[in-house]
């Protein structure tokens, strides 16, 4: 049999396509007689529509005009809720939400259409801020602007507090970040009486663009069909937002006729599509002398936006996450989704924990502050520990080993050498120096019962020359699924990696594995996967091809495959044993499994320019075991970017709830010449939960960096940081208050 | 804008190129709707991210910002032209070695300034690819891997 595949770097299954030009983008495509596809939007946050005007210079009479009232189905969005169209009716509630599409075979045209469709909107009072959206001064949403709220928590919180000796607390918060795939959103459509609706396009989710279309159109889901292509990254931009595009190009196919594609330009993705929700923490500790946390008070707010979205799931992993790696007996979170009137706020790796986390692990440095404890020291006198349970009762079983990962860190990158060193040094000149770090985990999966009503199902298939096909719809969206899929596929089967296909998921042939999101791919559907891969095993043990899983698979495949013609096995997500999870009081095991890390950044400070630069980034985690070396630093190393140009450069401009900055010359994301060295170690403990011993991993390194960040920032200057973006302008001010 | 068309003519990865075209055109447009050579790709269409890159006359340009009338009679390598056949480029290699391709959107403008950066520096150090590197963006690699196979393809010594 080959070498096991899992933990050596095999080649990457996309890598020829992508690095020749080869691979197909959904913008490669087109078709004979495709029609180009645009939106008009609304110009103002919130109002009534009153009239929509066309203006001459162009042939209306050539262009599909779709509106709201030309949709068969039902005008909603499917995801949590059913409170956003897919055009605005009768009212908008944010600015750029769409009001009407138009289709023509000339761009150029379409683009002068565009510019000549005018909206007669009477306007209402809008909402733009968090603490505007609490005050319920004005209702824009419900009865009171709150999209979703959890109160989780254990102990007896008040009367810790009433026995507590030291008290700190502090507000801390966190600006919207554009996802900015370098692929904006884009999809195809064609659509007839007889063939029903197909979709092509860059998305994570086919299922979820597979079921928002059958609403759309009313129809049962075995009309419509999804198929992703190749895909520019995503992030979460690409979740739920997709099933938007991918309803409009439908419908403007549907009423023309005609192929239609729709690609956004960056100027539309930017300003139209979600961002990472814009967060407040509040946080009240009591800690004793010696560094105990006796008491954790934590109010968690997030903007959601004009729509309901996904918010409720951010909220909650955001929630969740918000008492970070340690142990305390007395802890009372409160997390609230708030509405605004921006666009809706989605998906963005991490979804709320980065926020909430920051928010913690800046407080962090502050109680360390406050009773002359070290900051690791205080983190290590509170790490949680095997059989110790978490602010929402989860018992943690397995081993984790937080010191171990922390000492490795501070090792890594000379922590303690370099403290003292920079507190020495930072008297004279214009720079300033300093290193900061956090401690931190990820729970990877679906939260609570989510898996279970997930209930995701992966399928392999043999073929007529011994080789294996896997069918999920999970995406390859650049972070590897195909090749780790075919790592674990080939490994289970004894199979060499080579053997293994990966179909391209398409809803008329692949299963519902679920949405590729939530650093799940790898632990819930790899495993799914391995189990498939069990299960094709044992058809042909039962059928006596093969004497033993260990016996050789592919000439029993072929045998099987001539004999009987078709050779597939499936396996269904089942809830896991012993896992219990109350929805209702929102307690239990909340995750299957949490990716442990703690990140150290150093950093220099321009007291002229109030510039800061990362000079050296130390990631130490702990995921499972590493399936793909090679693409899981690249994981590493990516949401560690992402995060510095969260905790740096990212600053989303809002005016009037739009966003002002929406073209990459003005919203500055991290470059080549920007970023250190980032270095990424992993401690491997085997999860017997993922296949091959793996957990999740995507999602955490977008955790950990900028409270490290501004950790550093505060230990180089003094200055008690209390948000991210930290660009020039904001540390400026920072300075000028600390002066005061 | 006027609807003049002009024939422009140019060398195209070795072989020629010959369009009917509206001299304002953006070559980018030029190259993917006419010619159908879709690996050089649009990511902002302001010159900003540099998943258009080409080489240009032997320089490397953001093909979203030059006029169609710029090609006539230039030299132009897409990354449709930087394989011969099958071999593929040492960068091309390297990049799916080391790890520098993720999502791959940004990956054929970068495998041309990587190529490109190495033409005119075999032995570049770190600062320089650092800083060769910056005009094309990438969101998911957080760079390392692909200043990783820029080092091991200039090991191994790359054809010019």
């Amino acid at each position: 049999m080959p070498d096991p595949a899992i933990g050596r770097a095999v080649p990457r299954r996309d890598g020829v396509a992508k690095v020749t030009g080869r691979a197909r983008y959904i913008d490669d495509l087109t078709m004979p007689g495709m029609l180009h596809g645009v939106t008009v939007r609304s110009p103002v946050a919130r109002g009534i529509i009153r009239d929509i005007r066309y203006g001459s210079g162009v042939p209306w009479d050539e262009i599909t005009v779709v509106q709201a009232s030309d949709i068969p189905g039902r005008n909603v969005v499917a995801l949590i809720l059913e409170d956003q169209p897919y055009l605005a009716d009768e009212r908008v509630n944010h600015p750029e939400e769409p009001i009407l599409l138009l289709a023509h075979r000339d761009k150029q045209m379409l683009e002068e259409a565009r510019r000549l469709v005018t909206f007669d909107i009477e306007p209402l009072d809008p909402v733009f801020t968090i603490d505007e959206a609490l005050s319920g001064e004005r209702v824009i949403w419900g009865d009171d602007n709150i999209f979703k709220s959890y109160l989780v928590g254990r102990g007896d919180v008040d009367r810790a507090f009433d026995e507590a000796a030291i008290i700190v607390e502090g507000a801390y918060e966190t600006g919207a970040q554009e996802q900015l795939y370098i692929e904006p959103n884009g999809m195809m459509a064609v659509a007839g009486p007889d063939s029903g609706v197909t979709v092509w396009g860059s998305m994570q989710c086919p299922y979820y663009v597979h079921k928002s279309l059958a609403g759309l159109f009313g129809w049962s889901v075995e009309r419509i069909r999804v198929v992703q292509m190749e895909t520019g990254g995503g992030f979460g931009g690409k979740e739920e937002y997709p099933s938007v595009i991918a309803g409009h190009v439908a419908l403007l196919a549907w009423k023309s006729g005609r192929p239609v594609k729709m690609i956004y330009d960056r100027a539309e993705d930017m300003a139209a599509t979600t961002k990472r929700h814009p967060s407040r923490t509040r946080h009240r500790t009591a800690v004793s002398a010696d560094g105990r946390l006796l008491a954790l008070e934590i109010d968690f707010v997030i903007d959601g936006g004009a729509y309901c979205t996904l918010s409720p799931v951010v909220l909650s992993r955001g929630t969740i996450h918000a008492s970070g790696p340690y142990f305390c007996p007395n802890i009372r979170i409160r997390g609230r989704a708030v509405a605004t009137n921006a666009p809706p706020h989605g998906a963005f790796r991490g979804f709320g924990a980065p926020q909430s986390i920051f928010a913690l692990e800046r407080h962090m440095d502050r109680v360390a502050l406050a009773i002359g404890v070290a900051p690791e020291e205080l983190r290590r006198r509170n790490f949680i520990r095997p059989g110790q349970v978490s602010a929402v009762g989860q018992v943690m079983r397995d081993p984790v080993d937080m010191s171990a990962i922390l000492s490795r860190a501070l090792d890594m990158s000379s922590y303690h050498e370099k403290r003292g060193r920079f507190d020495r040094e930072n008297v004279r000149g214009r720079t300033r120096r300093g290193i900061g770090l956090a401690t931190f985990m990820h729970g990877a999966g679906f939260t609570g019962s989510g898996e279970d009503h997930l209930a995701s199902i992966v399928t392999v298939e043999g073929t007529r020359d011994g080789r294996v096909r896997v069918l999920s719809a999970s995406t390859e969206i650049g972070q590897g699924t195909n090749t780790i899929f075919a790592q674990i596929a080939a490994d289970t089967l004894r199979l060499d990696v080579e053997d293994i296909e990966i179909a391209q998921p398409d809803t008329a042939f692949v299963p519902n594995s679920g949405p590729t999101v939530a650093s799940r791919t790898c632990m819930v559907v790899g495993r799914l996967l391995e189990n498939a891969c069990r299960n094709l095993q044992h058809v042909l043990i039962d059928s006596g091809h093969l004497t033993s899983a260990s016996g050789d698979f592919k000439p029993a495949c072929v045998a099987y495959v001539e004999e009987r013609g078709t050779l597939r096995a499936s396996a269904q997500y089942q809830p896991r044993e012993g896992a219990h999870w109350d929805d209702e009081r929102y307690e239990g095991d909340a995750y299957g499994s949490y990716a442990w890390a703690a990140y150290v950044a150093e950093v220099t400070v321009d007291l002229d320019t109030y510039e800061i630069h990362v000079d050296d980034f130390v990631a130490v985690q702990e995921v499972g075991r590493v399936i793909h070396p090679v693409l899981a630093t690249g994981q590493i190393e990516g949401g560690v970017a992402q995060a510095i140009g969260w905790a740096l450069y990212e600053d989303v401009v809002w005016r009037e709830g739009r966003m002002a900055n929406s073209q990459m010359t003005n919203y500055i994301m991290p470059t080549s010449a920007d970023l250190p060295t980032i270095r990424v170690h992993f401690e491997e403990v085997p999860y017997e939960g993922g296949p091959g011993g793996a957990k999740g991993i995507g999602e955490l390194p977008m955790d950990g960096p900028a409270p490290a960040i501004a950790n550093a920032v505060a230990h180089a200057t003094g200055v008690d940081v209390r948000r991210v973006p930290l660009t020039p302008e904001a540390l400026a001010q920072m300075l000028e208050v600390a002066r005061v | 804008m006027s609807d003049r068309t002009l024939r422009i003519r140019f060398e195209i990865n070795g072989g020629s190129g010959d369009v009917e075209t509206h001299p304002m055109a953006r070559l980018l447009d030029v190259l993917r709707e006419q010619l159908h050579l879709t690996g050089t790709k649009e990511g902002c269409g302001e010159g900003e991210c540099g998943a258009c890159s080409i080489l240009l006359n032997g320089r490397l340009v953001n093909s979203c910002l030059i006029p169609a009338v710029h090609a006539e009679g230039a030299k132009i390598v897409t990354i449709e032209g930087v394989a011969t056949g099958d071999q593929l480029h040492a960068v091309q290699r390297a990049f799916i070695e080391c790890g520098g391709a993720q999502c791959g959107i940004c990956t054929p403008g970068m495998v041309l300034a990587a190529a490109d950066l190495l033409a005119r520096n075999p032995s570049p150090t770190l600062d320089e690819i650092r800083s060769g590197l910056s005009g094309n963006l990438c969101r998911c690699t957080g760079y390392m891997r692909i200043f990783a196979a820029v080092v091991t393809a200039m090991r191994e010594g790359v054809p010019t």
